[in-house]
């Protein structure tokens, strides 16, 4: 699967993000996140094979949130869906 | 290949015939129109920038842009779910645009991500029996209020035309008779 990284100095989560290519929303996150030089990893959903599809889809639901973009995983347990930055500045702190 | 000022245009008279505004933040319109117009390429028509969409017409009718959400969550929200139309409200800066939550149902959502992800190998038959799939448990609904008619899942939650909420929408029954 091609994850892309984003290197950051604030390393002191670890953040994955996916999202959509196309999304306004979702690069509005990636912004957010380089602004505040986060290092984080991300995957365009959209781009992905049929394959890679299928993992990112069992992975998302097993986590129990909804299938939408962008969801934002912060150390593995703080699950963000959607561009909402008080949560995220939240979780980062 | 469509341009993206052709792009621009068509949500523009949509969003004037609707009375709302496109989103004020220009740099933020502009990767929405970008994200439209590499839909529109990619899958031939322009569906929702920050929804998974499949590429088959029938899995993704309901969030081509404007979408079947925009008119109750413009009206809920003061923005669609991408953020690409809003309230009057919201342009002039009264309201601030927070994200929308999603309205499309997980059914649908499902749906959408195992329909380009069957294990099969995807070749046309199973194409059509996809399509087929999401036919099924379609129903014509007809707005009591002005007469406007949608083939829809679910009826709409307003009307396009004259407002109407969704109370107002009733089923219609079809029967076919033949004679001779």
């Amino acid at each position: 699967m091609k994850i892309q990284k984003v290197p950051g100095n604030n390393k002191k989560h670890k953040v994955f993000v996916y999202a959509l290519s196309t999304c306004a929303w979702c690069k509005k996150t990636k912004q957010f996140l380089k602004d505040k030089d986060v290092e984080y990893e991300y995957v365009d959903v959209d781009l992905l094979s049929k394959e890679d599809l299928e993992k990112v889809k069992a992975e998302i639901t097993s986590r129990g949130v909804p299938l939408q973009f962008p969801l934002i995983i912060i150390d593995d347990k703080v699950m963000i869906t959607g561009f909402r930055e008080d949560q995220i500045n939240g979780a980062l702190a | 290949m469509t341009s993206l000022e052709e792009v621009r245009r068509r949500v523009e008279m949509d969003a004037e015939s609707r009375g709302y505004k496109l989103n004020p933040d220009s740099y933020f319109l502009n990767d929405l129109l970008e994200g439209l117009r590499t839909n529109e390429e990619r899958y031939g028509y322009p569906s929702c920038p920050c929804r998974y969409a499949t590429g088959i017409f029938d899995l993704d009718k309901d969030i081509i842009c404007p979408c079947d959400y925009r008119d109750i969550d413009v009206e809920e929200f003061g923005a669609c779910y991408c953020g690409l139309f809003v309230s009057k409200e919201v342009y002039e800066g009264k309201k601030k645009l927070q994200p929308v939550p999603e309205r499309r149902p997980s059914k649908l959502i499902e749906r959408a991500l195992s329909g380009r992800t069957t294990k099969e190998p995807a070749h046309e038959v199973k194409k059509e029996e996809r399509v087929m799939e999401a036919i099924d448990g379609m129903k014509f609904w007809y707005c009591k209020q002005c007469g406007y008619v949608a083939f829809r899942e679910e009826p709409p939650y307003i009307c396009p035309i004259c407002k109407a909420k969704r109370e107002a929408f009733a089923e219609i029954y079809l029967s076919v008779f033949a004679k001779g």
